[in-house]
């Protein structure tokens, strides 16, 4: 391994501090999971890598009328066994559940997955269909970001180099919505989305008209993406069928894929059509609405 | 680069040791401890050789830094026995063959245990996605699944 030294700061300041030393390339780890293989394959040369899980705003997680808070030290497993999200934002906890294996889950969190900003981070749609906020931190202060603008593409992220994430806050889902998320992968579980997509719908109970639609797309362009031409075949709507495959024909214009050892271009377009369809469909049964 | 000490329980007996900022758990455990039963497969979390339990929970500990648990509990294979007695899930491996070569079987020893001790009664389902974290390249898995099933069932 590649020779870095160890920082555990027990609070912001003291992280701060670390920051704010110009002569270092300090890299936060959260579970470690992608961090120290990167380190391990010459990827990433930090030469401070700062554990933040002893800092303790890092753990955080609750629920309150601001909506849902995930420190950026939460691991997934701590994410989707919180009851608020099991009952709250099925698509966070889906997609919280998939990534990795149950030893990944234990150490890895929502906070790292973004901050890694992989095109595939199986939380990313989740976050943005649920109009996630990003919470960042350094010496200058903090600012709020909305979670779409926090990609830049792949492995990057909006942060300056003396910033880390503090934490992610989700609002509280709109009455009558529900949210899932799909991804495909050739076996049944531990690998890297061929595709993925997330679906949130809010729907009046009344007229069962579509008020609000969000899709967002993974693994299909250099960063998640936002299927806007798929959400607005379907507000303002009784969502039915047609409109179900309409929506997943207009999904795929958000899609910009590549060819890879994955998939192929012509494929993942495929994917977000039929994982789109699936997910809305998903999202009405949720609702009773079929 | 200056070795940092690192103080934590290994198997229930308290440790201090000094280990280098970038060394893995893994390695600590191995090289430092001589606790030799925790394998280095792939070393980036696919086969899950190196899974121990770090406060309650698997871990793969080839993605763990040794610093990262200061402070922490940690149960490796070698802590599984008590009293001289094997732990169930060891003695339902033996007793269903549940292993050819035997060196993912401390990994899967572990997560194993981890899933029985939250879920006791695990479906055949819930048994292959908590040991999906966990490669096996002689038994096909099916001989490990069952022998899961058979600690769930209290056969052994």
């Amino acid at each position: 391994m590649r020779l870095f030294e160890f920082a555990a700061p027990k609070s912001l300041e003291e992280a701060y501090k670390i920051l704010s030393r110009a002569d270092a390339d300090v890299r936060a780890l959260a579970g470690g999971t992608d961090l120290i293989d990167q380190v391990h394959q010459g990827r990433r040369k930090p030469s401070i890598v700062m554990d933040i899980k002893g800092i303790p705003e890092m753990k955080r997680l609750a629920f309150d009328r601001e909506g849902l808070h995930i420190g950026a030290g939460a691991s997934c497993t701590d994410i989707y066994n919180f009851p608020p999200v099991k009952k709250n934002y099925i698509s966070i906890a889906e997609s919280a559940a998939l990534v990795g294996s149950v030893q990944i889950q234990n150490r890895a969190g929502i906070g790292g997955n973004i901050c890694n900003a992989a095109p595939s981070a199986d939380t990313a749609p989740s976050l943005i269909v649920h109009n996630a906020r990003v919470v960042i931190a350094g010496p200058k202060g903090q600012r709020v970001l909305p979670i779409e603008q926090f990609f830049l593409g792949p492995g990057q992220n909006a942060m300056a180099k003396d910033e880390i994430l503090l934490g992610i806050v989700v609002p509280p889902p709109p009455a009558s919505s529900a949210s899932h998320y799909l991804r495909f992968i050739p076996r049944e579980e531990m690998d890297i989305a061929v595709a993925g997509v997330a679906s949130m719908v809010v729907i009046d109970p009344k007229s069962k008209v579509c008020k609000t639609a969000r899709i967002a797309l993974a693994s299909v362009a250099p960063t998640p993406v936002r299927a806007k031409d798929a959400e607005a075949v379907l507000e303002g709507h009784v969502i039915n069928e047609a409109l179900i495959r309409e929506a997943g024909e207009k999904a795929i214009n958000a899609a910009k894929p590549i060819t890879d050892v994955r998939g192929s271009i012509e494929y993942r377009k495929e994917l977000v059509k039929v994982l789109t369809r699936r997910t809305l469909t998903k999202c009405l049964e949720t609702l009773g609405n079929r | 680069m200056a070795k940092i000490p690192l103080v934590f329980k290994v198997n229930g007996e308290q440790q201090e040791i000094l280990v280098q900022p970038y060394q893995t758990l893994l390695s600590a455990l191995r090289d430092e401890l001589r606790l030799t039963g925790t394998k280095e497969g792939c070393s980036n979390g696919n086969c899950g050789a190196c899974t121990v339990i770090v406060n309650g929970r698997t871990a793969d500990s080839c993605l763990v830094l040794a610093a990262e648990a200061n402070g922490a509990e940690v149960t490796t294979v070698e802590g599984l026995s008590q009293n001289g007695q094997l732990h169930p899930v060891q003695k339902a491996f033996m007793k269903y063959g549940a292993l050819q070569c035997g060196f993912c079987t401390p990994g899967f020893l572990l997560s194993a245990k981890y899933l029985l001790d939250s879920n006791p009664n695990p479906t055949e389902h819930e048994i292959r996605l908590a040991i999906a974290g966990n490669l096996c390249r002689c038994t096909g898995y099916d001989k490990i699944v069952r022998a899961i099933q058979a600690v769930a069932q209290a056969e052994v």
